[in-house]
């Protein structure tokens, strides 16, 4: 067995309680511990998704426990790419945070290494119940993480997260309870063998527990009509951890990606694509609602968060083709949005540091200390996050809107997604010149009758500080370089998720016979 | 015997949901509570209900036992639960402090 698949969830966790016990200690050993981990994080990650791409899907069995009987963990090529992205992106948010943000309470980093430990095993596990504890353990921490420094704004929407999130969960488990109740077995890749097998009574169970789990994992996913928590907890929060939340929509997504793939995908029998008459059109329309939303905010941070919503809708419209070709390309979109809206959460934070007035407020202000430095990136960032030419966005998007075209919805999805990334690039580009160029004192006596000065007191950065940024933002032509190599990931990843009897086989084995001839067991 | 207990759950809901849509915290919390319960009683049921019967069985007696996985999942989901209500009452009560009220808003309504 390969020990490796485990230590993703191992070192986080063995950290994150060091961290917790050792919290006397000065903020700088916290912090060289932080960022050591985390950089060991993305250097296990990236071993386990070399092997993820160069060899069969791989099934850590924990405690021997043998399938369907214990929790697994499954790498796949997808659970790769998903743990590899929140390493990287968790490696750049906690330097980010290093450089302060990390001050204004305690346990940050201690909490920052549980939120990855939850997050990590969410896109590891092969064991449904064992995905609702990793979630609890990562909203847990995110819970924190978002109050993190606390405030009057943050407290509030902080409390909305939270008990919309708590809801959640007890939907998530009736939904399991269900679906325990009709098929005996919480291993996903046995449940996919036995759904397939249901008898017609039990379609409407199985049905309502389909539509449950989704209800949750929409929620996770900032989904309509379930995104409200997302631009007023996105837009309120410190800046590392709204870069760290980019990836958190994300698990909301993957899971629908794996669960309507693999246990509810075509071939479950009685209630086979149970969730197509409903992703394609509620994407599309959370789709328009973030663009709108994106349109109409007054602040920056919370334009990026509409952002986020219109990239969730975005890609769950095209997953929702159940495509291979389209998945395939949802997948090379999905590290572009990941990384681009971090960077543009850091950047948005590095501009608010120097307007002392409106802070992230889309109304004029005295002009911020390092033009240069931050007009560029912030133009490099919205660049990106518009997917216009030259940068990662426009390739992702192209390739999605070719991708679906012999879908039956593809007027639909065709139009929306390209009038929202118009209103998308109207909305940051109108953000960006508020803040760079209508700038205060107005002009009173003609073109010279002033000077525009920055406050004097206003903090300015080095390069050191804007790395993070930089790093996250220069990913995106990155990814246009190695554009071929990621789409021909992309195509086989997808080739391997809408084959679940891949998946099903690496995890049951030779006891894949054994769990039929067991289905007796719960009926 | 059904009857009942799916009453009972029924009426959990019922109680949480109505609570959880108030105006307070503090209702919002033990609606939370209420809905937390409800979906443990009925994690406790997806293994059928049974009196009497083991959940181990013993050697040589097979005969007639209840499913012993729900049970181990309703102590796991009662632990959570109960870690997430109490972070809950805290958030509260630093929004209260923090706000001046306990509405779920954070603002008194001016109507």
């Amino acid at each position: 067995m390969n020990h490796l698949i485990i230590l993703p969830l191992v070192l986080p966790l063995l950290l994150g309680a060091v961290m917790t016990i050792c919290a006397k200690q000065s903020i700088q050993w916290h912090r060289s511990l932080g960022l050591l981990g985390t950089a060991a994080l993305v250097v296990i990650t990236l071993a386990l998704f070399v092997q993820a791409i160069s060899g069969p899907i791989q099934v850590y069995v924990l405690g021997n426990w043998l399938p369907p009987f214990g929790i697994v963990l499954v790498l796949d090529r997808l659970s790769a790419l998903m743990i590899l992205m929140t390493s990287i992106l968790a490696f750049v948010a906690l330097l980010y945070a290093t450089r302060g943000g990390d001050t204004l309470g305690v346990n940050f980093h201690a909490l920052f290494q549980f939120q990855l430990l939850g997050i990590g095993g969410a896109f590891l596990t092969g064991d449904i119940f064992n995905l609702f504890v990793f979630f609890e353990i990562m909203l847990l921490a995110s819970y924190a993480l978002l109050l993190h420094g606390g405030g009057k704004k943050r407290t509030s929407a902080g409390l909305h997260y939270v008990v919309l999130n708590l809801l959640g969960s007890s939907l998530f488990l009736i939904g399991v309870g269900v679906l325990y109740s009709v098929l005996g077995s919480l291993n996903m890749a046995d449940l996919a063998l036995r759904i397939g097998m249901a008898s017609e009574e039990n379609r409407a169970l199985l049905m309502a527990s389909a539509l449950i789990l989704f209800t949750v994992f929409a929620l996770k996913a900032a989904l309509l009509p379930l995104y409200f928590w997302l631009p007023s907890a996105y837009g309120t929060t410190s800046a590392p951890v709204a870069a760290l939340f980019a990836i958190m929509t994300k698990v909301g997504i993957y899971v629908i990606l794996r669960v309507y793939t693999l246990i509810f995908g075509e071939h479950a029998g009685v209630v086979a694509g149970v969730i197509d008459p409903w992703l394609i059109p509620v994407a599309l329309i959370t789709l328009i609602l973030g663009a709108i939303g994106a349109l109409a905010s007054r602040d920056l941070r919370t334009t990026i968060a509409y952002l986020v919503v219109v990239s969730v809708g975005t890609l769950l419209a095209v997953i929702g083709t159940f495509d291979q070709a389209a998945i395939a390309a949802a997948i090379v979109y999905l590290p572009h949005t990941t990384f681009v809206t971090a960077g543009m959460f850091l950047i948005a934070d590095m501009i608010q540091q120097q307007r002392l007035t409106e802070r992230s407020g889309l109304r004029p202000d005295l002009p911020v200390a390092q033009p240069r430095l931050l007009g560029l990136l912030f133009f490099a960032g919205a660049v990106a996050i518009a997917g216009l030419p030259p940068l990662s966005g426009f390739v992702a998007k192209a390739m999605m809107l070719i991708a679906v075209q012999s879908h039956l919805a593809a007027p639909w999805i065709w139009a929306i997604i390209l009038v929202a990334g118009l209103f998308g690039l109207i909305a940051i580009g109108r953000a960006g010149s508020v803040i760079f160029w209508k700038i205060l004192p107005f002009d009173e006596g003609g073109k010279d009758g002033y000077t525009k000065v920055p406050y004097a007191d206003a903090p300015r950065f080095s390069a050191g500080y804007a790395a993070p940024a930089l790093v996250l933002i220069i990913i995106s032509p990155l990814l246009v370089i190695f554009a071929g190599a990621l789409s021909e990931f992309a195509t086989v990843t997808a080739a391997q998720i809408m084959n679940p009897l891949e998946y099903i086989r690496a995890v049951l084995g030779n006891d894949a016979n054994f769990a039929v001839a067991t289905l007796g067991g719960a009926s | 015997m059904e009857l009942l207990v799916s009453l009972c759950i029924g009426l959990l809901v019922a109680c949480g949901v109505y609570l959880m849509l108030r105006a307070r915290t503090y209702p919002v919390i033990v609606g939370l509570s209420l809905l937390g319960y409800a979906v443990n009683l009925f994690l406790f049921l997806t293994g059928r209900l049974a009196t009497n019967l083991p959940a181990v069985i013993q050697k040589g007696q097979v005969a007639e036992y209840t499913d012993p996985l729900p049970q181990a999942l309703v102590l796991t989901a009662i632990v959570i639960g109960f870690g997430m209500v109490a972070y809950v009452v805290t958030l509260a009560i630093k929004a209260q402090a923090e706000t001046g009220n306990d509405h779920v808003d954070g603002k008194e309504n001016t109507l």
